[in-house]
């Protein structure tokens, strides 16, 4: 007879299964806030924004507004019962209405509410708001020499001597990058509904961070955190701009509805928040560089000038983790990074997939560009001479020990024909033509950890029903990336049940407290971590339990497939909680779980901030119609590391969607201001994320299935979210190459981002000039 | 109070409106009056597709369902319809649907948000298409963002579900005679107001025409495409509203010339261009994505006067020429003529587009280029329509129209004095491509730089030689084999 112990029950660790909702997300009942049946008597209201980029209010008029049909209450800062900001770095500098200063165009100035959110919406418009226009600055290099300040302190990372290592390097170059931000975009805009009752107030609210909300309502309202209850279901959509920027419109929510007494929605429409919400970092990045002829880095030097908006929000770490990145996978013998985290009359720039590393990712590839061109290498071949070996220091004197990009290049190489179609793309472009061919192979190497310590530390609640049903709820919030399914396998996989006995809940502050956002790829390390602590606490129970009731040692109780073996008797699961709940064994648990080894001091740059690297490459090849700059991708080759992947499919879809959202950032999603200040992409109408027919024509991903956490990480997996996102930097790169074929590969492309089809044909025409 | 409601089919439910307001939108009957939470608001323009739903239409006896997006269909456009949510795809306890299956088994929705409007348009695109190529999937989803997935997995599920089959056991298809018959018994007309907002569907296109002289001031509303968004971005008022985009879908084809109905929509554009000038296609599946094109109509595109119609520059390329209307009086004028300049078109109170008439080109060579940032469902940077004729090696007819450059679609007058008369040769065109410069002075924005517009408009004509050249010059999604 088959061994119990040989099978695996459904949907545990390791296994491909679909995502938790997937049922719900197809047929279209996966609830989001938007659906959720309204209490009754809720009401709605809508944000008036600021048509200044800087100003001071000299007149605001809302006499029409308050007598507007269906107007309950209109709320500006002077109405507020806490205080008027929502920093959530504690820098005081993040009003949640402005006045009399107004500090970009869209900043919210007051609310309204109505009873239907039409009427809310119709009300708002008829503001008359009067300003006295002060100077504004949109981009960061005229912020800095019109003299605005920083928002927050700047960062310097060095090691050894870089005005030395640059004296001393036989070849030198420098150059300029200009980096565009990037949007979210979320398919889900930002929402909550705040429902009060008399103990206190219930956000229901799109967010990838309660905690955080649960504490900006209470100060908003000026009540203690224990009076505010934030809770989350899913998200349709996140990629960190749901980590501060829904705090606004929970926080309205809830003043609105405690000074009515009823519950109060407010969704911005799609163009509110894209005006008034923050994105991506833009930057602008001078770099120097030192080598030597066979393309070896010697010295690096760099000035990361960062377009943060007016307030600091999260530029600090944003920035900072650009100056973490920006060595991406290479060793710089000698070198110094400088953060500029420089303050613009622009809406306050926030997290997003990468959080500032993908922006020091693409200044390393750019050096990596030019020395090639200049040496008339193929950069791939320069990649590879400068990868970090084991042992070496990064710029923040972290030891590089889990290097594992050699043996990724090598299969990439290998699986994706490189060198034969590299020397392919060239004969086809050797024939002239308007259509030229590019290819580039990329690599990213990031770093996992919040560089904040402290946050690196999750909490967990898991229930054992009587029935051997199973409830478990974590500090992490589901946003699309599959957290609830591979907590639900974590735990699947510790009782070696079957994952339909396993239920996550929605993300609630009543049940585990004190939460980080979920956010810097670390949800599953540091949330599954902590629901495996409480499973093993009650595995422990359970097991000392029946080692006592049988006479057995405790190493004698296992957990087999769908039963708790005790000795030599295996005990159906079910059958066995419920034995041990009649022996009143505690059948709940909490778990904890915080990174070990991290460590990180600011002020002296050096440390441990990363438990461990993800690391990737991928492949790309392009075709670019030099007439009009317009291209498409031909094909995309990705091998990316998860680790030991929890869920390939799972880990499939975050690599293949963060190659295209990257893509997506590097091409055809361009923020552009107009000169008064406003932004003019603020819808889909304008802001253009990659389409289906955007996609690469071939598209080749697959997971690293060899590699294996050398740290103690949750079943030895690696984060996914954010890393395969700078992979799309591989056809920034092959754009570049084709693009430079007109000049017969004589000159770097230097093509800033987003490589928009206009920024293409104009580097095309610059290299024919 | 009327005897005229708006009626229609939600799904198997029949819905009789009697107070409708013009500016209601499908989206927020469904979510908010209707309770049916499925269709979703992603942006409120139709750029998104998360509100996509299906509209089902009697077309000469025929029903044909269509995609649509709900954000900016008008309530009242639904009279006569049968639409169709993602709540009637697998009622409560069925199995899911072959579409719905796919992308469960091709793990193709990660944040779900926008996955019922992709469900809905793959659906769409199933029961057309039994076995789609992969750019027919991409084709059919230019109307669908989704953030999370990148696409891969969810055009594998289109793939997927075409290999499953099963479209005549599909509910719609079984369904079909009970549902054509009860939307043929709903009268063809309707007329509702609610707070004094007045909304007419008139039955006919003479009822229109009395309409209009009735409500000269009235809005006009066809596709709605871009009506649509001076509700729901601007909030602009647009009562009384005539609703004209059941009416005028004529189309007739001759060997001099075609005549199509100005409610001719894009889609409906579309096979009649395959056949008589298939080198135009590729331009057509640039306009809007698959929703948008199901609404949009060629008059719409027209009448609205926008300086980036994608219509005009080809139909003026093309020596087009439109019927405008008045009560029972018509006058045929040349399309370039209609555009007077931005914002002021050659239309009179009371007066409408009824139909445009196309010469056909038969012999000359013909072309549509359009740039935008994005390849597909973008607005237009630059577009262009040029039409050449030759005899014996010179160039005996030249029409350049160009889209973008200008604050209405103009032909470029010095590059076609560049062309007349001149041999058909590479000089010639290089001649018009400088030529082209001092046609236009075209603006910066979001979508393009001036000087960026100036070099592609030379560039297409460069490319229009190019290409008669045999020079391959177009980015292809399809995969070589």
């Amino acid at each position: 007879m088959k061994d119990r112990s040989d099978t695996r029950p459904a949907g545990v660790a390791h296994q491909s299964i679909q995502h938790e909702s997937a049922h719900l997300h197809v047929t279209g009942r996966a609830d989001y806030t938007d659906d959720l049946p309204e209490p009754a008597g809720t009401v709605h209201a809508a944000l008036g924004l600021s048509e200044i980029a800087h100003g001071r209010i000299t007149a605001l008029d809302l006499n029409a507004v308050r007598a507007a049909p269906g107007v309950l209450a209109v709320l500006t800062a002077d109405d507020l019962p806490g205080t008027n900001d929502i920093s959530p770095a504690g820098h005081g500098d993040d009003p949640i209405f402005a006045g009399p200063e107004v500090m970009f165009w869209g900043q919210p100035i007051f609310a309204v509410v109505a009873e239907t959110r039409d009427l809310a919406r119709r009300a708002a418009a008829l503001a008359r708001v009067e300003y006295e226009a002060l100077p504004h600055f949109l981009d960061p290099i005229a912020a800095r020499d019109g003299g605005m300040d920083y928002v927050t302190p700047p960062l310097v990372l060095k090691r050894g001597d870089v005005r030395a290592g640059m004296a001393a390097a036989p070849l030198r170059l420098e150059g300029r990058l200009t980096v565009g931000g990037q949007d979210h975009f979320y398919l889900e805009g930002q929402i909550a509904l705040a429902v009060p009752d008399a103990e206190g107030m219930n956000i229901f609210v799109s967010t990838q961070h309660p905690s955080e909300v649960q504490h900006m309502v209470a100060h908003a309202l000026a009540v203690p955190a224990n009076q505010v209850v934030v809770t989350v279901r899913r998200m349709g959509g996140g990629f960190g701009g749901k980590e501060t920027q829904m705090n606004l419109f929970a926080c309205v929510a809830a003043i609105a509805a405690r000074k009515l007494d009823r519950p109060v929605k407010l969704r911005p429409d799609r163009d509110e928040d894209m005006s008034a919400t923050g994105k991506r970092h833009d930057f602008v990045i001078d770099y120097k560089a030192g080598y030597d002829k066979h393309g070896k880095i010697l010295a690096v030097e760099g000035d990361f000038h960062a377009r943060c908006g007016f307030s600091a929000d999260l530029s600090g770490p944003v920035t900072d983790r650009a100056l973490f990145h920006a060595d991406n996978a290479y060793y710089y013998p000698d070198v110094e990074l400088r953060s500029h985290p420089q303050r613009t009359n622009t809406v306050s720039n926030t997290a997003f997939r990468g959080f500032g590393g993908p922006q020091g990712v693409i200044a390393a590839e750019r050096i990596i560009e030019e020395i090639a061109y200049a040496l008339h290498l193929d950069p791939l071949e320069v990649r590879k001479r400068n990868l970090y070996q084991n042992g070496q220091l990064t710029p923040y004197h972290q030891q590089v020990e889990d290097q594992i990009l050699p043996r990724i290049f090598a299969e990439l190489e290998a699986s994706c024909d490189y060198a034969a179609r590299r020397q392919a793309v060239l004969d086809f472009n050797a024939r002239g033509g308007v259509i030229r061919r590019g290819i580039a192979m990329t690599p990213v190497k990031f770093g996992i950890s919040f560089t904040a310590t402290f946050f690196n530390q999750a909490g967990a609640l898991v229930h054992l029903y009587t029935d051997g049903s199973i409830m478990v709820n974590h500090g992490g919030t589901e946003m699309g990336q599959g957290l609830h399914t591979k907590i639900a396998q974590i735990v699947a996989e510790a009782f070696q049940v079957d994952i339909s006995l396993v239920r996550v809940t929605r993300t609630t502050t009543e049940k585990v407290p004190n939460t980080s956002a979920t956010a810097a790829s670390s949800g599953t390390d540091l949330n599954g971590m902590a629901v495996l602590d409480a499973c093993d606490r009650i595995k422990a129970r359970l097991a000392a339990h029946f080692a006592a009731a049988r006479n057995v040692a405790p190493e004698e109780v296992e957990f087999i497939p769908g039963h708790i073996r005790v000795g030599a008797v295996d005990i159906p699961f079910a059958e066995a909680v419920r034995m041990a709940y009649m022996a009143r064994v505690q059948l709940w648990s909490d778990g904890f779980y915080a990174t070990p080894k991290i460590h990180w001091d600011r002020a002296t740059g050096q440390g441990r901030p990363f438990y461990y690297f993800a690391y990737g490459a991928a492949c790309a090849e392009v075709s670019v119609d030099t007439l009009t700059g317009e291209y498409v991708i031909e094909r995309a080759d990705v091998l990316h590391d998860v680790g030991r992947s929890l869920n390939p499919a799972i880990d499939l879809g975050q690599v293949e969607g963060g190659f295209v959202q990257g893509v997506g950032w590097l091409t055809s999603e361009e923020l552009w201001w107009d000169q008064q200040g406003q932004l003019r992409t603020h819808a889909p109408s304008t802001y253009k994320i990659p389409l289906a027919s955007d996609r690469p024509k071939i598209f080749n991903v697959a997971l690293a299935d060899w590699s294996v956490n050398a740290e103690r990480s949750i079943k030895r997996s690696k984060a996914v979210g954010e890393p395969p996102l700078m992979l799309g930097i591989s056809v920034w790169e092959a754009i570049g190459h084709a693009v430079a074929s007109v000049a017969d590969y004589r000159l770097a492309p230097r093509l800033d981002a987003p490589a928009t089809p206009e920024r293409v044909l104009m580097a095309v025409e610059r290299l024919r000039a | 109070m009327t005897s005229h409601p708006i009626r229609f089919l939600l799904n198997d439910t029949e819905i009789t409106l009697t107070e409708v307001a013009p500016d209601e939108t499908l989206l927020d009957f469904l979510r908010l009056s209707r309770r049916l939470t499925g269709t979703k608001e992603g942006c409120a323009e139709g750029d998104c597709g998360a509100c996509t739903v299906l509209a089902g239409r009697l077309r000469n006896g025929a029903l044909r369902y269509e995609p649509v997006n709900a954000c900016i269909r008008f309530l009242a456009a639904c009279h006569g319809c049968h639409i169709v949510t993602i709540e009637h795809l697998s009622p409560k306890g069925a199995g899911l649907h072959p579409v719905q299956q796919a992308m469960v088994d091709h793990h193709a929705s990660q944040c779900g948000f926008c996955t019922p409007g992709f469900v809905m348009a793959l659906y769409g695109l199933w029961m057309e298409n039994g076995d789609p190529s992969v750019v027919e999937i991409e084709t059919a989803l230019q109307g669908n963002l989704c953030r999370c997935t990148g696409y891969e997995p969810i055009v594998k599920a289109a793939r997927a579900a075409a290999a499953a089959g099963g479209q005549a056991m599909d509910a719609l298809a079984r369904e079909r005679d009970g549902v054509a018959a009860r939307l043929a018994a709903i009268p063809a007309g309707a007329e509702v107001s609610k707070d004094g907002k007045r909304t007419i569907l008139p039955a006919s296109e003479d009822a229109l025409a009395q309409a209009l002289l009735d409500n000269p001031g009235a809005t006009l509303i066809a596709g709605a495409t871009d009506v649509g968004l001076w509700v729901t971005k601007f909030l602009r008022p647009i009562a009384p509203a005539i609703f004209i985009g059941h009416l005028m879908k004529g189309v007739s084809v001759s060997d001099d010339e075609i005549r199509l109905g100005a409610g001719v929509t894009y889609s409906e554009l579309l096979p009649i261009i395959a056949e008589t000038m298939p080198e135009l296609t590729d331009y057509l599946t640039r306009i809007g994505g698959w929703q948008v094109r199901n609404a949009g109509t060629i008059g719409g595109n027209i009448a609205n006067g926008s300086p980036i119609g994608e219509m005009p520059p080809l139909l003026i390329a093309l020596n087009a020429r439109i019927v405008l209307r008045r009560g029972n009086s018509r006058r045929e004028i040349p399309l370039e003529g209609f555009f007077i300049e931005y914002g002021k078109q050659d239309r009179q109170p009371g007066e409408f587009l009824e139909s445009i008439v196309v010469p056909r080109p038969d012999g000359a060579r013909i072309a549509g280029y359009k740039v935008s940032k994005r390849a597909y469902s973008d607005i237009t940077a630059v577009a262009m329509g040029i039409l050449i004729r030759e005899e014996r090696g010179l160039i005996t007819e030249a029409r350049l129209a160009f889209g973008g450059m200008a604050g209405t679609p103009k032909r470029a007058v010095k590059a076609e004095a560049a062309l007349r008369g001149r041999p058909f040769a590479r000089d010639t065109f290089e001649a018009a491509a400088h030529a082209v410069a001092g046609d236009f002075q075209p603006l910066s924005d979001w979508r393009a730089s001036a000087e960026y517009r100036q070099a592609v408009a030379a560039n297409l004509i460069r490319r229009f030689w190019l290409e008669q050249d045999g020079e391959e010059v177009r980015l292809s999604r399809t995969v070589e084999a």
